[in-house]
């Protein structure tokens, strides 16, 4: 299964040609993934960002921007621009090192989660042996971000949106990590790479969505929830918390809660394509395009080839799942806060429970369709 | 030293550094909020050492339920009875101060003799399981391990009943500590009924 570009090797060797030794070229390497993801990221972002301006325009029958760019795509240029110059403030009775650690807090592990995200075979900055779960592990640190930042502010809706975000964030993870578990038990592996590859065996018709379509709504739910999207906005509920914890944040902080949400929103719907909907594969296996051009599968045009729709493939179908959350988020009413954890916990958690259980025992009565 | 050792080296000086200065923080600072969060950086820290020592498994874990659960949980209660009274003050708070650092120090040096006497069974870098440790984890929970496993579970469904038992006052109509009846009205103020007893 070891085809798809190695971008590291080539560099690398591409580096030695000038005489460098290994470890001088793999120190060059390092940063260089990281670079390109966090651009990815941000610039995932803008568009996100600009889609959920024209989508929220379109559901309410306005043009929405227009004037800034074609289409208004430099908007969300200009709205990050607005945020980097704009003042920074502590409000005067917050706590300074708490209220500045929050934010960073809320950030960092979402973009720390984009290390196990791959767009091909090879194209992923680290293929860690724990994978899958090093996202559910980083994603736990998230709440004790928001509920610095709403202790911090000194201000009780802050406060009681950062108790609401935390509370939020502990129910919906236990049925997202479960649901993770059923992928997990069907592939024998944690690593995103495996989880792809046992996917890709006869193209769409292999995706875990039809195995684990119980799996694939919950964790879409739980998705939805961990990133405070619309129907599970309760934390920064803008009519009754004013904002929840984003309340006293203005200028650069806010933004990082911004990204951070926004990053958050990307990166589960690139992990939803990865688990349920066979990450970087074509709908059609490569191998029957290969074999009806009458190309080995090693040929150099079909490898740039696989790697090119790998990448489009992901991002198309991440785009897509983007585009639902955004429609979910401007049709439907908000949830009470005593729906959402009875939701969470006597509903998703069960179902989640049920779904695991079962996975379990038709991985042990069909061995060779939900992996032996 | 080739780079990869030296970086080796640094992160576990940083590592320690963040261990030891955040334990002795969430020790000895006065306020309670601070505490709970440097608790939260020394747990970070040891998964650091973990993912140092080719743990990665165990330090996922370790962030995922100390940091993400336990953590969590600490700054949750400590935040929702966050209450402005002032600590009745302790009368004999310097002889306690002295003893309780007095019994401190001598675990601690109980702690490094056990470490300088023991001979410790240190695999060699080739030896190393790294990414195969997830699977002799499950292998081990579920052969040798798994009579404590179970325990664990059974452990914490009591804690967990015994939390909602406590919590709930309507279960109980005494106070445990004090023997009274227990006050079956709810902790916030009865709200005024907004539209009747209007005219």
């Amino acid at each position: 299964m070891e085809y798809g570009l190695d971008l590291e090797y080539s560099f690398n060797e591409f580096l030695k040609g000038f005489g460098l030794s290994s470890e001088i070229a793999h120190i060059i390497w390092l940063p260089l993934p990281m670079l390109l993801v966090l651009v990815a990221a941000v610039v995932g972002v803008l568009v996100t960002v600009w889609l959920e301006r024209k989508i929220s325009a379109a559901a309410q029958q306005r043009i929405g921007p227009e004037y800034a760019g074609a289409l208004g795509v430099l908007q969300p240029i200009a709205d990050g621009l607005k945020l980097l110059v704009k003042e920074d403030i502590i409000p005067a009775k917050a706590d300074g090192i708490l209220f500045t650690a929050g934010p960073i807090l809320v950030l960092v592990p979402v973009i720390l989660s984009w290390l196990i995200v791959p767009f091909g075979q090879n194209l992923l900055i680290s293929n860690v042996g724990i994978g899958i779960f090093l996202w559910i592990a980083l994603s736990s640190i998230q709440p004790i971000g928001l509920l610095m930042s709403g202790y911090a502010s000194n201000n009780k809706y802050s406060l009681l949106g950062g108790l609401r975000a935390a509370a939020q964030s502990i129910s919906y993870e236990i049925p997202l990590a479960l649901s993770v578990l059923a992928i997990v038990l069907m592939t024998n592996s944690l690593s995103t790479i495996d989880i792809v590859n046992q996917q890709s065996g006869a193209g769409i018709l292999s995706w875990n969505i039809w195995r684990q379509p119980v799996g694939f709504i919950v964790f879409w739910i739980c998705a939805l929830a961990e990133c405070e999207r619309l129907p599970f906005d309760l934390p920064e509920a803008e009519e009754e918390l004013v904002a929840g914890y984003q309340t006293e944040y203005a200028g650069m902080k806010f933004a990082l809660f911004y990204l951070g949400s926004y990053i958050n929103l990307i990166l589960s719907a690139l992990l939803v394509s990865i688990l349920y909907l066979g990450g970087w594969g074509f709908p059609i296996p490569v191998e029957v395009i290969a074999k009806f051009l009458n190309l080995p599968i090693n040929a150099p045009f079909i490898q740039v080839f696989t790697a090119s729709i790998g990448i489009v493939m992901t991002v198309l179908k991440a785009y897509l799942l983007v585009f639902i959350a955004i429609l979910l988020r401007w049709t439907t009413p908000r949830v009470r806060i005593d729906q959402l954890l009875d939701l969470g916990w006597k509903f998703l958690l069960p179902i989640s429970l049920a779904n695991l259980l079962i996975t379990a025992g038709l991985k042990l009565a069909f061995p060779q369709f939900f992996g032996g | 030293m080739s780079i990869a050792i030296t970086t080796q080296f640094i992160c576990f000086t940083v590592l320690s550094l963040v261990v030891i200065i955040g334990a002795l923080g969430v020790v000895l600072l006065e306020s309670i909020v601070y505490s709970a969060f440097l608790l939260g950086g020394v747990f970070m820290s040891v998964a650091g050492l973990y993912l140092l020592l080719n743990a990665s498994f165990v330090a996922a874990a370790q962030v995922l339920v100390y940091v993400g659960a336990v953590n969590v949980l600490i700054i949750f209660a400590i935040m929702l009875v966050n209450k402005k009274e002032d600590l009745k003050p302790i009368n004999d708070i310097k002889s306690r101060r002295i003893i309780s650092t007095l019994i401190c120090l001598t675990l601690l040096s109980l702690l490094i003799r056990v470490d300088l006497t023991n001979v410790w069974n240190v695999a060699s870098p080739q030896n190393s399981i790294g990414e195969e440790s997830t699977i002799r984890i499950g292998e081990h929970l579920f052969s040798d391990y798994l009579l404590p496993f179970e325990v664990a579970s059974v452990l914490l469904l009591m804690a967990m009943i015994g939390a909602i038992v406590l919590a709930r006052r309507d279960v109980m109509s005494r106070d445990i500590s004090t023997g009274l009846p227990v006050d079956q009205e709810l902790i916030e103020k009865s709200s005024e009924p907004l539209l009747t007893n209007k005219n």
